[in-house]
């Protein structure tokens, strides 16, 4: 019951206290605005070279836009405690760290839920575009599946943060990166074998295709082995997160540079 | 007088760019987002070749010269606010644009990194010609844009004075901004209202007077764009800053904002 109050309270105060673009002045134009210009933009620029269709940049800038919630937000509630000087409370809590390392996570995926929803929301309001509405189910899964593994990805590189001291600068080029390598704008296969092969072991690859099939009618069992790649990648990161999380803790506590930036 | 001005001008612009030359965070968002950029907009391209390719290469570089003076604008001010030595700097026996210009330049002369990584990059992955028929022209069409995109951040950053929030609100104005000076979109493309907005924007003229330089056009008139449109950055700059230091003082709010 304690682990749960942790996970649910612990993970909402953090969410308000170490995400702070919570004031809706900022959160609008940073969580909304800037995904919706990605969109828009993505979709001109590739207008002018004509070799995709509109839906194929709605979609992929749509699914990839949950990135601005789940890695950024996930950077920012873990490497913020050291920045604002908690981490200490925090390291010292005997509280469980399953409930409180997890529980900081799980608001940024509602989040991250909430902006991709508006992304297709953008296009069908903006360029007339919408998935067949029958698969809107299906999509609906594929999306909390991504944004579930994006936040888990988010969580490696803010645990690993704690250590850097850049951990924003890491979050803004990781999300840049994945608008090249997950098959956001680029066909991923379009990619030299070497990006290729980064961009399928990155959360969002394989959900982003999963998205288009659904979107243009495909069944749920024809992306299965998509939808099964985006959450397998998702659980090793989450573990990776968590086992970073631990092994990071420790060290500080040994080393005493728990506050060292 | 004038020389005096002139002298703490260049030095404070110097300093500041040497120290954000050593910034990891600004050389990164002014060489690899840029390049990141470019990459994107490289493989969405192709088989573009020749002088396509060059200005896919000028657009993405002037992204992140941009990128470096609306993060910049926002930051600085935002950096002095938090180390509490705004308030020390307002209160100089100088104009605080006098303060402001050479920070401003100072970040958007990162967009010379930008230029340079991004054109590089595109020779050596993407076989993009380096030539330019009027290397001269080309050399002042950059040099024109780069001033103009600091005097635009004069205009940003007074505006930033009043806000807490200036870096993600300057980090906002990214896209749009793409979008409006049509670094690596056509502005035909576009609806017809987004032109003339784009006219206003400082990045236009400078893309515009680049690529004719490198294509053998002729970039004068752009670069007097530039120029004009630098000018009018400053002055509304100049009327802004006073204006929102005023209200800021009233309020006491300068290092709450």
């Amino acid at each position: 019951m304690t682990a749960l109050r942790v996970f649910v309270f612990g993970g909402a105060f953090a969410y308000r206290a170490l995400f702070n673009w919570i004031h809706p002045a900022m959160f609008i134009p940073a969580l909304i605005g800037l995904p919706l210009f990605q969109i828009v933009f993505f979709v001109y620029l590739g207008r002018s070279n004509g070799k995709e269709p509109d839906s194929f940049f709605i979609v992929g800038n749509a699914v990839q836009s949950c990135a601005m919630a789940s890695v950024y937000g996930s950077v920012m509630v873990i490497a913020n405690d050291r920045l604002f000087g908690t981490l200490p409370f925090v390291v010292t809590s005997p509280a469980n760290r399953f409930a409180l390392f997890f529980g900081r996570a799980a608001p940024l995926v509602v989040n991250g839920l909430l902006i991709s929803v508006f992304g297709f929301l953008a296009g069908r309001l903006l360029f007339d575009y919408s998935p067949v509405s029958s698969a809107l189910p299906e999509l609906l899964l594929v999306l909390v599946i991504v944004v579930a593994s994006c936040t888990a990805f988010g969580l490696v590189i803010g645990t690993a943060g704690l250590r850097a001291r850049e951990p924003i600068l890491v979050a803004g080029l990781t999300y840049s990166l994945m608008l090249l390598l997950c098959g956001v704008n680029v066909p991923v296969d379009q990619l030299p074998p070497g990006l290729e092969a980064v961009g399928r072991i990155l959360p969002l690859t394989h959900g982003i295709a999963a998205a288009r099939e659904l979107a243009t009618g495909a069944d749920l069992g024809d992306v299965s082995g998509s939808i099964l790649a985006e959450v397998a990648i998702g659980g090793v990161y989450a573990a990776v997160a968590f086992v970073l999380f631990r092994v990071v803790e420790a060290r500080a506590r040994r080393d005493g540079t728990l506050e060292a930036i | 007088m004038a020389l005096v001005r002139l002298r703490f001008l260049l030095t404070s612009w110097r300093i500041t760019f040497a120290s954000l030359s050593r910034s990891t965070f600004f050389i990164v968002s002014a060489v690899v987002q840029p390049v990141i950029f470019a990459t994107i907009a490289f493989y969405m391209a192709a088989p573009a070749e020749g002088e396509q390719l060059v200005r896919v290469g000028l657009g993405a570089a002037l992204i992140g010269a941009w990128s470096a003076t609306v993060i910049g604008s926002g930051s600085l001010l935002h950096w002095e606010r938090w180390q509490r030595t705004l308030e020390l700097l307002v209160t100089a026996p100088v104009h605080i644009v006098y303060v402001i210009v050479p920070m401003t330049l100072a970040t958007a002369s990162l967009g010379l990194y930008s230029l340079t990584a991004t054109l590089a990059w595109g020779a050596i992955a993407f076989d993009m010609p380096l030539e330019a028929e009027h290397p001269l022209l080309f050399v002042v069409a950059v040099l024109a844009t780069i001033v103009s995109l600091g005097l635009l951040g004069v205009l940003l950053a007074s505006t930033f004075i009043l806000s807490r929030h200036a870096t993600i609100l300057a980090s906002f104005l990214s896209y749009p901004v793409w979008l409006l000076t049509g670094l690596l979109v056509p502005l035909a493309l576009l609806p017809t209202w987004v032109e003339p907005i784009g006219w206003a924007l400082a990045p236009t003229w400078g893309l515009r007077a680049m690529q004719d330089a490198v294509v053998g056009g002729n970039p004068w008139p752009e670069i007097v764009a530039c120029g004009v449109l630098g000018v009018a950055y400053l002055l509304l700059g100049s009327v802004f800053a006073d204006l929102f230091l005023r209200l800021a003082r009233r309020r006491a709010t300068l290092s709450l904002a």
